[in-house]
């Protein structure tokens, strides 16, 4: 009837955890009690739950991403201080089973489940107004993809408190992964988080790469697109191309866990090499999914703020492009030890070498974009200034690890740690906080408090330095990765150097959170009534903030880079504002379907997990019929009267007009 | 940007921003495809590594039956042919026609599939299953996989026809005949390497 489950799947006799689930369960219950007591949950379920409007969609991606962030730094805190402690025969606090599954669910969550919705929700938030579109391509499969990554998260999350997550690291390399050494339910829900979340990841590849080629606005020709939507069309591409790779290495594993086929076991033919060539193949791509998107709200960022235009748009252009069929090539060098012998080597580390020169184009774009510039300290600055520093860093001591003789050495080393997380933080976190920082008042109507941002960004800056600079140190004395205690005692002082570093992170993590809170309580103050708070370049700008439902009254038209800048200069800043006649506005409506296939495969990959196998033909029956509901119903669309926009946009020019009298 | 020179011109942005609702959901269909060519190329690539895997079971050679195998290639080859022709009825308006050869190449696909069955279920009887080697690990999921789409593929030309009953064609029911027919060719092209890589191949070896 239940599988493998049973109540001893519930860890009871682990504190820490069982501490854990009683905090969520209560924030659960509270939160419950909130919505129920102020009557949102119709609120809830008619604006977000089943909106289809890319902004709405953007901003619960970017909300998850935060709870998951929380969630995920509570793992890197965990390990952090277990490390501090437990030197020379101590075993600290953790025992060896539990800090296995820390350290995978650390690396699992954070990319998964913080850096890519973060990326995505920007995506969604920024993509559609940045061309002049109303919505995306597919609304439906937009809404749809974001429920299914939410089935991953509420898995990684059930695997918590019932059962137990994967002990093999972030990317279950086999044959530790399969059946014979990973018996437990661990890495099935590993399995199917990833699977489930990576399938909408998959969808929203599709969704972007088509909405980006097929809706730009009048005149807006490729070259003419801002370079936060040419970074994420490149990292769609880089979507497209990757995740079926991890869709179908993922069955794979599936295949061999369940039905007991071959495909990287020791024994009868399997190929264990063959993992982790298809999981890397997808998994360095991935990497460039994150960092492409940072640069492209980099670009953004330093040209608006240093009121010029991005210096060497193309070349900007072109070294994105270069990146993109780069990261293709190189995915050997995450394994240059498994003995492919010294010319396969070689290739993939000139390949890897290669990929510096590109992204060394892009810092001095942005250098030049500064130079002469008239450069403004916000918070989104300070964030940048730190990614040029810090990620130039990490780049270096990547083309070290690029080179196969000094990767013999360094291979499984706290080097990798040190060097990844210099360009993750530096790049991705710092790139997704300063987009936060820069499209927030788009998404909301006001800007976020640039004191508690500045004080977010010294202390993760900071934080960054004091916590990875001493990793570097200590992979020179030797220090593997994932060691959950070591005997030499002198590393010790490094590690709890380490950990002050990660505690200053945590600082930040809080200023973030204060800052949010502040904003909301000064939204008045900090309303941004003209739609344009930065004074920026490009279209997402020309509508109000929040911007409305329908995106634009009148759809945008584009005559070169920075045209709405060039049209303020030219016409004054209200040269944005709509006039009439205004037409009807063709909308997609909301959308049941999607949330409902999203709980369905949260059952599904439940059932998949624990072996309940009436429940997993239940849930793959209901995921059918409810989209067969929707294939069958032709309501899928209305028009919003031409009134009506007119009414929404008087009011906005009615708040305009009071601001500047 | 001037928002006003693009709004009086256009009398109907409404409908200039939608003018090609079934251009872009065929674009889509097209780059999903893309993305499943990759699973295949996936699976390909790893059949190429593990073909030798065969760890003291069969080999290719040993189990292959071409004749067989041919008699589905030419299923599936006559049932895109029959898809073709469909689509053509489609352009004509002739929804009666366009059920009929859906109809007809839905008995070549199950047809195709039944096959497909009957050589698996052959195979593990026996004993010679996927679980047996890497090699037949690799090779039941290759086609298997492609027998999955097919599969797929099947019960969309069902629901294809109850929409065609019910609906008729519109502008909803069009686009879908249309990705349903790339779906169908992709299949074939994908079917053409698995016989010339796995089958013919195979039995060289």
């Amino acid at each position: 009837m239940f599988g493998k489950l049973s109540l001893e799947s519930i860890p009871y006799h682990e504190p820490i955890i069982m501490s854990v689930v009683v905090v969520i369960a209560l924030g659960g219950i509270l939160l419950f009690g909130l919505l129920t007591y102020y009557k949102k949950w119709m609120y809830l379920w008619s604006e977000w739950i089943t909106s289809v409007d890319h902004k709405k969609l953007g901003i619960m991606y970017f909300i998850v991403a935060l709870v998951m962030l929380i969630r995920g730094f509570s793992d890197a805190i965990m390990m952090r201080t277990q490390q501090a402690i437990a030197a020379g025969g101590a075993e600290g606090y953790l025992p060896p089973h539990h800090y296995d599954q820390i350290f995978t669910a650390h690396g699992v969550i954070m990319i998964f489940f913080v850096a890519m919705p973060m990326v995505i929700g920007l995506m969604n938030l920024v993509v559609p107004l940045q061309i002049g579109a109303r919505d995306v391509a597919f609304p439906f499969l937009n809404n749809l993809s974001f429920w299914l990554f939410a089935a991953g998260v509420v898995l990684v999350n059930v695997s918590l408190f019932v059962g137990e997550f994967a002990k093999t690291g972030w990317l279950s390399y086999a044959p530790l992964s399969e059946l014979q050494y990973s018996p437990g339910v661990g890495v099935d829900y590993w399995i199917w988080a990833l699977q489930i979340s990576g399938i909408g990841t998959t969808l929203t590849g599709i969704n972007f790469f088509v909405t980006i080629l097929k809706m730009r606005t009048k005149g807006m020709t490729l070259f003419r697109m801002p370079i936060f939507t040419w970074t994420s069309l490149c990292a769609n591409v880089l979507i497209i191309a990757s995740f079926p790779i991890l869709t179908a290495t993922i069955a794979m594993l599936t295949l061999d866990r369940y039905l007991g086929m071959h495909f990287f076991t020791n024994d009868f033919g399997g190929n264990m090499m063959m993992y982790v060539n298809l999981i890397w193949a997808w998994g360095h791509p991935e990497v460039y999914i994150l960092i492409l998107p940072a640069f492209g709200v980099f670009s953004e960022v330093i040209a608006t703020f240093s009121r010029k235009r991005l210096f060497g748009y193309a070349t900007l252009v072109w070294a994105t492009v270069a990146i993109t069929v780069l990261s293709f090539i190189v995915w050997l060098h995450h394994f240059f030890t498994m003995g492919s012998g010294a010319n396969v080597n070689a290739f993939f580390g000139i390949m890897t070498m290669l990929i510096a020169i590109p992204t060394g184009v892009k810092i001095f774009n942005w250098l030049f974009t500064m130079f002469r510039g008239r450069l403004q300290f916000t918070s989104p600055v300070l964030w940048t200034l730190g990614f040029i520093i810090t990620f130039t860093l990490g780049g270096m001591t990547g083309v070290m690890l690029a080179v196969p003789a000094a990767n013999f050495v360094l291979h499984n080393s706290l080097f990798v740690i040190a060097h990844f997380h210099n360009v993750i933080i530096g790049g991705v976190v710092f790139g997704m906080m300063a987009g936060m920082t820069y499209w927030f008042p788009k998404a909301f109507g006001f800007t976020l408090d640039e004191k508690w941002g500045k004080r977010s960004f010294w202390c993760w800056f900071t934080g960054f330095y004091l916590a990875f600079m001493p990793l570097y140190v200590l992979s020179f004395f030797g220090a593997a990765r994932r060691m959950q205690s070591y005997a030499e005692t002198e590393w010790q002082p490094w590690f709890i150097l380490a950990a002050i570093g990660a505690l200053v992170i945590l600082v930040g993590i809080a200023c973030t959170i204060i800052q949010i809170v502040v904003s909301i309580r000064d939204r008045e103050k900090n309303a941004d009534i003209t739609g344009d708070p930065w004074d920026a370049r490009t279209p997402e700008w020309a509508t109000s903030s929040p911007a409305p439902f329908y995106n634009f009254a009148h759809l945008p038209a584009v005559n070169s880079i920075d045209s709405f800048w060039e049209d303020k200069q030219k016409n004054g800043p209200n040269a944005q504002l709509s006039e009439p006649p205004y037409d009807d506005i063709h909308m997609p409506k909301n959308t049941v379907a999607g949330p409902v296939m999203g709980v369905i495969s949260i059952a599904l990959g439940f059932a998949l997990v624990w072996h309940i196998w009436w429940l997993a033909g239940v849930s793959a029956l209901g995921l059918f019929v409810t989209f067969m509901l929707r294939v069958f119903n032709d309501d899928i669309d209305y028009y919003v009267p031409a009134a009506e926009v007119e009414r929404i946009e008087n009011a906005h020019k009615q708040q305009l007009k009071e601001l500047q009298a | 940007m001037s928002t006003h020179t693009a709004s009086h011109h256009d009398a109907h942005t409404g409908e200039h921003e939608h003018h090609d609702a079934a251009g872009t959901k065929i674009f889509g269909f097209w780059v999903y495809l893309m993305s499943d060519l990759i699973i295949f190329g996936s699976l390909f690539a790893t059949y190429a590594v593990l073909m030798e895997g065969t760890a003291g079971g069969p080999s290719a050679a040993d189990i292959f039956e071409l004749p067989f195998v041919l008699v589905e290639t030419f299923l599936l080859l006559f049932s895109s042919f029959t898809y073709g022709i469909a689509v053509l009825e489609m352009n004509k308006n002739k929804v009666a026609q366009v059920k009929l050869w859906l109809g007809i190449t839905f008995v070549l696909g199950a047809a195709f599939v039944g096959m497909e069955i009957y050589e698996f279920q052959h195979l593990i009887h026996e004993g010679f299953g996927p679980d047996r080697s890497a090699f037949l690990t690799a090779f039941f999921t290759l086609v298997g996989t492609h027998g999955l789409h097919v599969t797929f593929g099947l019960i969309w030309i069902l629901v294809m026809l109850i929409q065609l009953s019910t609906k008729g064609l519109t502008d909803a029911t069009r686009p879908r005949i249309m990705c349903l027919s790339l779906f169908w060719h992709f299949l074939d092209v994908v079917w053409i390497c698995v016989f010339s890589f796995v089958y013919l191949m195979g039995v060289l070896v």
